[in-house]
């Protein structure tokens, strides 16, 4: 039996709900000398900026029994690099449409961006990111107000015709709430879970292993919190949620759907093992087969009950 | 870069918690010295990234050592073990700018990466010197190694228990001519080599990674030529392109 691993996403057909997360992914190159990208669903490009940025300090990196810790901080070329230099490079190696991750310091920094991004061809969606926890005074400052959030998704609804996905932050009390404030703000669509701010400290220096002193924890240990977040949004809001948190199998991306999820983004899993995404890509008919699953869109919220 | 199995054929002391991993496996991958692979060891989620010491065909040579839970558990691996690699990491120093008479300097396990240097740049017929420094004599490694190679050696101890007492930068001012500076070692080593590097420089640099292989930007540095990752761009950078 030919299983269908077809899903949409705010009205555009994914072959697969497989899509590599923001950061995870740099603008796609490395990984298309290793295989073919176009394996993939789709995938959320580097978070992109109006100016470029270093991101912080290093050590920008730690781990955890479940995972591991960044405290990257956006670092990025710049909108216009990313527009007139990384996705005429991608357009190379990817022919499907992506997800273009935008970040900012102030709405109207945020509707900058989307406005220089949104008309790009291989544009998709705009998955705008109130969530990052690793810079200050931006990022998830946003994510965790609803008046806030509500307010950069109506600026970028407003500059595009394109599905405006906003990704939110699981650093927050009532993660519905902010979901419903972006619905109501005219989100097409809603990404979670960002990671989950946390630290490590060095034995030795007896300081935070981290330059930023916390970062952001992803990779499979927050995987249940992730799914429950996904389970809790997807039936609150009535949008399509991209679902993501420490998928690194092809059984976790099951379980997403079933909790909720249309599509499944995958991030530190890629970092570890840089086929990771093509082998859950690959791995989809036989879990299906498995379970007795015969189309993926049959099975979203199917949890649910 | 390459993803490859590799076997333990040995992981023996040579040092003061300092190991000695001989791997067989696909190496061609590997393209030139100062180079790194990334390991992945059984239960710990980020893979560790070490330099190479050296390779040949099917063969190779990787000093590690142990600094925390993952390198102990590595430690700890019998031969037979298989290992997930990812190989050819990083650009590895370019042999073509060395001239004649290269000086390579060396810190602790900065030491592994420019005994390969060493052997090529003396099989394309430069003759290179080296001066590497340890804390104290029980963690000096790869000495016969060099002296094989008839590469002359200056050790420098930072006690005195072997060699010269003092740092790789004592040993660099009695080193006398040379035409470039090849350096590995603890960043306040390369600075002060930085500081007393009268010819061109290649200089590796550590700092923690996620991915090793150019997607994460965990391991960026700042550089006059822009920001840049260094398990992609480096780990080696030109002395002109530091920001020090």
């Amino acid at each position: 039996m030919v299983r269908d691993l077809r899903v949409t996403l705010c009205g555009v057909e994914l072959d697969n709900p497989v899509i590599p997360a923001s950061g995870c992914f740099g603008y796609g190159y490395e990984f298309a000398e290793l295989y073919d990208i176009n394996c993939l669903g789709s995938f959320s490009c580097k978070g992109t900026t109006l100016h470029p940025r270093f991101g912080n300090p290093t050590p920008r990196i730690a781990e955890y029994a479940g995972g591991m810790l960044n405290a990257v901080g956006l670092q990025n070329p710049g909108v216009e690099a990313v527009v007139t230099e990384e996705l005429p490079k991608l357009s190379k190696v990817f022919r499907k449409p992506i997800l273009a991750n935008i970040s900012g310091f102030s709405i109207e920094e945020y509707r900058a961006v989307a406005e220089r991004l949104a008309p790009c061809p291989q544009v998709g969606w705009l998955e705008v990111n109130i969530s990052c926890p690793n810079v200050h005074g931006g990022g998830m400052s946003f994510g965790t107000d609803p008046r806030q959030a509500a307010a950069v998704t109506a600026a970028v609804r407003a500059v595009t015709d394109k599905p405006v996905l906003v990704k939110l932050s699981p650093n927050v009390t009532d993660i519905v709430s902010i979901a419903r404030a972006c619905a109501d703000a005219g989100a097409d669509g809603l990404s979670l879970i960002n990671t989950l701010l946390g630290m490590r400290i060095d034995l030795r220096r007896r300081r935070p292993i981290l330059a930023n002193g916390t970062g952001g924890m992803s990779g499979p240990g927050v995987f249940p919190l992730a799914l429950r977040m996904v389970w809790q949004v997807s039936q609150a809001v009535d949008l399509p949620v991209v679902g993501m948190g420490g998928v690194s199998s092809a059984e976790d991306v099951l379980e997403m759907l079933l909790a909720g999820a249309t599509a499944v983004q995958v991030g530190a899993a890629n970092l570890v093992d840089p086929f990771a995404c093509r082998d859950i890509v690959a791995a989809l008919p036989e879990a299906m087969e498995r379970y007795g699953i015969e189309s993926l869109r049959e099975i979203i919220g199917g949890a649910h009950g | 870069m390459q993803q490859v199995l590799f076997e333990i054929r040995s992981n023996r002391r040579i040092a003061r918690d300092i190991y000695e991993l001989r791997l067989a496996g696909d190496t061609s991958a590997v393209t030139a010295p100062g180079q790194f692979v990334d390991l992945r060891i059984p239960g710990f989620y980020l893979r560790r990234p070490i330099s190479v010491c050296d390779w040949g065909e099917g063969t190779l040579r990787l000093i590690y050592k142990v600094q925390g839970k993952g390198t102990a558990a590595l430690r700890g691996c019998p031969v037979g073990t298989k290992l997930d690699v990812l190989t050819g990491l990083g650009n590895g120093y370019d042999l073509s700018k060395c001239g004649p008479r290269p000086l390579l300097l060396g810190g602790g396990v900065g030491v592994p990466p420019l005994y390969g240097l060493a052997k090529r740049l003396v099989g394309q017929g430069s003759k290179p010197l080296a001066v590497l420094g340890f804390n104290t004599a029980s963690e000096a490694i790869l000495l016969e190694d060099f002296a094989a190679l008839g590469v002359p050696v200056t050790v420098c101890t930072a006690d005195g228990s072997l060699g010269l007492r003092g740092l790789v930068t004592d040993g660099m001012d009695r080193a006398g001519d040379y035409s470039h500076v090849c350096a590995c070692g603890p960043e306040p080593m390369l600075r002060a080599v930085y500081e007393r590097c009268a010819t061109g420089g290649q200089f590796s640099l550590e700092e923690r990674m996620g991915c090793g292989f150019g997607a994460c930007m965990g391991c960026s540095c700042q550089t006059r030529n822009g920001p840049k990752r260094l398990c992609r761009e480096g780990p080696v950078l030109d002395k002109e392109e530091l920001p020090w």
